[in-house]
């Protein structure tokens, strides 16, 4: 029973870090006011090019820091294709909805082709090898009964995610960026009265959305998938978006809800396991998470408190 | 009536080049002697075709409160608005301290030391007074803001100016008034020396509007230069040391207040004699149109409805005088369908109107001018037109066999534009770039148009220019002279005292009194809005 516990903590915490990367970026757009639709656009960026990235490293005999470093790369992807949102919503002033469905179909549908393009069109980048994450295993600390092999045997990214929610917050709380870049969720005509340029804070914050969901992205071809293939993702993205609206936008609470839903796809896992769950149509059990998500959302996105101003174009010329 | 350029020119005081303002003002100057911290020179600013702005000059010295009137739409918020950097204008220079200066964008006016206060708050409501005051801002400790620190400049700064705000409460929790001294704050806070606020008054209650005024005459008086936007002349005669009058677009003149009236004010502004006493043709009542019996509400607190019974007849003017939040927003829901009732009855004629949808309501014979005109009066980016049959766009001529026909629209609209003086470059412009005044005649022009039996009029003349108030209340009575009946609320004694034929007052959600206009005063209307009975009155 320990061991299922332990077991259980563990996998929720792997399959939720992709989940906490990716919701944190989409509170960093959706604080500044832009919609953050495109999380799932991004998380498939991301994970194209880690899984690109990291082929190419291991071809180059770089071992095992080329999953790091395909890790980090993923995020040019993320940011590039933020910046196109930013673009068209914070520049151009276009429907943030629609941007954010175009930026998933675009994600979605180049990163296929590109994958048959570069390999003599294969349906996934080839499984890697070396270049991904492995555990970390702390020292005494892993040792501990329980805790020890729940939170103390974990990817590299595990780690990195909380402590992405812990800057995330000291961000949005304890800086002037963070200050302003709420306030453009809030009131962008206020912001701007005070000399506060709503166009560059919501590029950086959109482009930080990209980056972090893209690393979020990463996260699962380097851990979980070990390649990329167009059901690498699979709504990931929307669901990170679902457990930044359960925590109503606030970094503490969202991870809370990114366990939650991290945890509803471990137990996926983990129930597959257990020979009495043979009988269950393997597609019920995969739509365990999407089903709670629904679920969750429905009772919650009543009460959702979002960003005043989340979804309208700034325009100078608007008197009020 | 169109005024003649030259009959303008009769006021102007020679402020284009250079002279000293008026003898009677005697400035306090920092640094160069009679050097006005602020010249703008013929500044010009054009929308498109339209000329917002045409060659308006203007002088401010420190320690002066100086005022800048015009009727809606005049280009005052514009002007503003190049002083502040949000318009780069399209002709005209601007010295500060004798340089010449650009003034690029609202950052670029802060480092010059220059505020404003904007005719719509710009506070955000989720956070506390201080963040909204240091936004932009902020003092630093490392990377973090030095929240302790900014906590005690703001206390600093409330002290030194009497402005007396809780720095850790949010905007949401605080009032109007609260909001307001905020936004005075964040200028002060900047180290703005020219202060610009912008209809300040319009949106606060009598008390509020005094404790703004003594804070205005404390600045001046500490150095401040102070550029003061009312379209209250009582408000001008008692703080401004100068006025400044423009009107559509043009500068009229400048001169000391000291030396003028209302009544000379009213006329240069508007361009012609602007009657302050209504002639009131005689009450005539005639059948009941509305009855309000016992109306409760379920929830409690001192702005819900604890049981409010009156009625007003065909011919009948009936104000409601109160301090804001005493339940007069709830008692105007509650007649046009947007509240529901727990007990009590609203009977139209004799139909019951209490708990109805808003069409019924309105289908039934109910106009209804919201006191928040953006939030139920307009669809700020639907074209003008569309807004002027926003609740009638479903009848003929309109809509014929189920399709909107938008040729009928314009044409009713240009009637509507015609009849009311509704102000706008274009029919299709959204209702958003009109001036407040415009907005609100707007929809008093669509309200009136349907020929309701009863008029509910919720502050129809906040922010509205003497002349148009003129204007709406000539309106008002024009309706109820014809045999309809009026709801007026307002906040504003003088309008109530004026308009009505009888007055009912409201205190914590019930009338506590009603009272003939003739017969009571606004030093007995002011006792009772504030809980004391119509007896008690009388025996003080
Ligand atoms: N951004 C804009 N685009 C187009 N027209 C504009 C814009 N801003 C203002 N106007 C027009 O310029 C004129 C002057 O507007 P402004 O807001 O300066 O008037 P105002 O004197 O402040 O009036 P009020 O007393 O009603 O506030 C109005 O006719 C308005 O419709
Ligand atoms: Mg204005």
């Amino acid at each position: 029973m320990i061991d299922l516990i332990a077991q259980l903590i563990n996998i929720t915490l792997v399959f939720s870090s992709a989940l906490i990367f990716a919701a944190m970026g989409g509170i960093f757009s959706e604080r500044a006011g832009i919609i953050a639709l495109s999380l799932e656009g991004y998380m498939i960026g991301g994970a194209f090019l880690a899984a690109v990235a990291a082929h190419v490293y291991e071809q180059l005999g770089w071992g095992a820091s080329s999953a790091y470093l395909a890790f980090f790369t993923a995020m040019i992807a993320g940011m590039l294709l933020a910046l196109i949102h930013a673009l068209a919503t914070v520049t151009y002033g276009a429907d943030q909805v629609v941007s954010g469905v175009v930026i998933n179909f675009l994600a979605a549908g180049l990163s296929v082709f590109l994958v048959k393009v570069i390999y003599q069109g294969a349906g996934q980048t080839p499984t890697l090898k070396t270049a991904v994450f492995s555990k970390w295993s702390i020292p005494y600390l892993s040792d501990l009964p329980l805790i020890g092999p729940g939170f103390f045997r974990m990817y590299p990214t595990t780690y990195l995610a909380l402590f992405t929610v812990a800057l995330t917050a000291w961000i949005l709380w304890r800086t002037p960026f963070g200050l302003r870049l709420r306030s453009l969720g809030e009131h962008p005509a206020a912001a701007a009265s005070l000399g506060i340029s709503v166009r560059r804070y919501r590029y950086i914050g959109v482009i930080t959305s990209g980056a972090l969901a893209a690393l979020g992205g990463a996260t699962i071809t380097l851990t979980t998938t070990g390649n990329f293939s167009h059901a690498t993702i699979a709504g990931q993205g929307f669901i990170a978006l679902a457990a930044m609206i359960f925590g109503q936008w606030n970094p503490h609470w969202v991870l809370l809800a990114a366990l939650f839903f991290g945890m509803a796809t471990g137990l996926k896992n983990i129930i597959q396991l257990y020979p009495w769950a043979r009988d269950i149509p393997t597609e019920w059990i995969y739509m365990l998470p999407y089903v709670l998500t629904l679920i969750v959302l429905s009772s919650a996105i009543s009460r959702a408190r979002p960003p005043k101003a989340l979804g309208e174009a700034y325009d100078l010329s608007r008197r009020t | 009536m169109k005024p003649k350029s030259d009959q303008a020119g009769v006021y102007v005081s020679g402020t284009t080049h250079g002279e000293k303002p008026g003898e009677s003002f005697q400035g306090t100057t920092g640094g160069t002697e009679h050097e006005p911290i602020v010249r703008m020179v013929e500044i010009t600013k054009r929308f498109g075709e339209f000329v917002a702005n045409d060659r308006i000059s203007l002088d401010l010295y420190r320690g002066e409160i100086h005022a800048l009137l015009g009727e809606n739409g005049a280009g005052k918020t514009t002007l503003m608005n190049v002083l502040f950097g949000y318009y780069q204008p399209d002709g005209g220079k601007i010295f500060m301290n004798g340089h010449e200066v650009v003034i690029k964008g609202p950052d670029m006016a802060h480092a010059l030391g220059i505020g404003m206060v904007h005719q719509h708050f710009k506070l955000v409501d989720r956070f506390t007074v201080t963040e909204n005051i240091i936004l932009g801002a902020e003092p630093r400790a490392g990377f973090t803001i030095d929240r302790s620190r900014a906590r005690e400049i703001v206390e600093r700064l409330a002290g030194q100016y009497g402005l007396y705000v809780d720095p850790d409460r949010r905007i949401e929790e605080i009032t109007i008034g609260a909001g307001q001294r905020v936004e005075i704050l964040k200028m002060l806070y900047r180290g703005a020396d020219v202060l610009i606020l912008d209809e300040p008054t319009a949106v606060l209650t009598p008390q509020e509007v005094h404790e703004l005024l003594n804070i205005l005459r404390s600045l001046a008086a500490q150095g401040k230069a102070i550029l003061l936007i009312t379209h209250k002349l009582k408000e001008i005669l008692a703080v401004a040391d100068r006025v400044t009058i423009i009107r559509r677009g043009r500068l009229v003149g400048t001169l000391p207040v000291r030396e003028t009236d209302a009544a000379t004010l009213a006329e240069m502004m508007v361009g012609r004699r602007v009657i302050f006493n209504l002639d009131k043709a005689p009450f005539q009542p005639g059948r009941v149109m509305l009855t309000v019996r016992d109306v409760k509400e379920a929830r409690s607190g001192a702005d819900a409805l604890k049981g409010v019974s009156f009625s007003i007849r065909a011919g009948e003017i009936y104000g409601i005088a109160g301090v804001d939040g005493n339940g007069q927003s709830a008692l105007i829901e509650a007649l046009t369908g947007l509240r529901r009732i727990a007990s009590g009855e609203v009977l139209l004629e004799d139909k019951p109107i209490h708990n109805a949808n808003p069409r019924t309501v309105f289908e039934s014979g109910v106009g209804h001018i919201p006191e928040d005109r953006h939030r139920r009066g307009l669809i700020l980016d639907f074209p003008l037109y569309e807004n002027l049959v926003l609740n009638t766009y479903y009848q003929s001529p309109y809509t014929v066999r189920g399709l909107i026909q938008p040729l009928a629209m314009q044409k009713q609209a240009e009637r509507l534009i015609q009849a009311f003086d509704v102000r706008a470059s274009h029919l299709n412009v959204p209702a958003r770039a009109l001036s407040g005044g415009n907005q609100q005649k707007a929809i008093i022009a669509r309200e009136l148009s349907r020929r309701p039996k009863l008029l509910i009029a919720a502050q129809p003349t906040r922010g509205l220019d003497v002349g148009a108030i003129e204007a709406v209340h000539r309106e008002i009575l024009k309706f109820r002279d014809a045999g309809g009946a009026v709801l007026l609320i307002s906040f504003e004694l003088d309008e109530i005292l004026a308009l009505s034929d009888r007055i009912g007052v409201m205190y914590e959600g019930r009338l506590v009194g009603e009272v003939l206009p003739h017969q009571t005063s606004e030093e007995a209307l002011g006792l009772m809005m504030a809980g004391q009975t119509a007896r008690g009155v009388k025996e003080a």
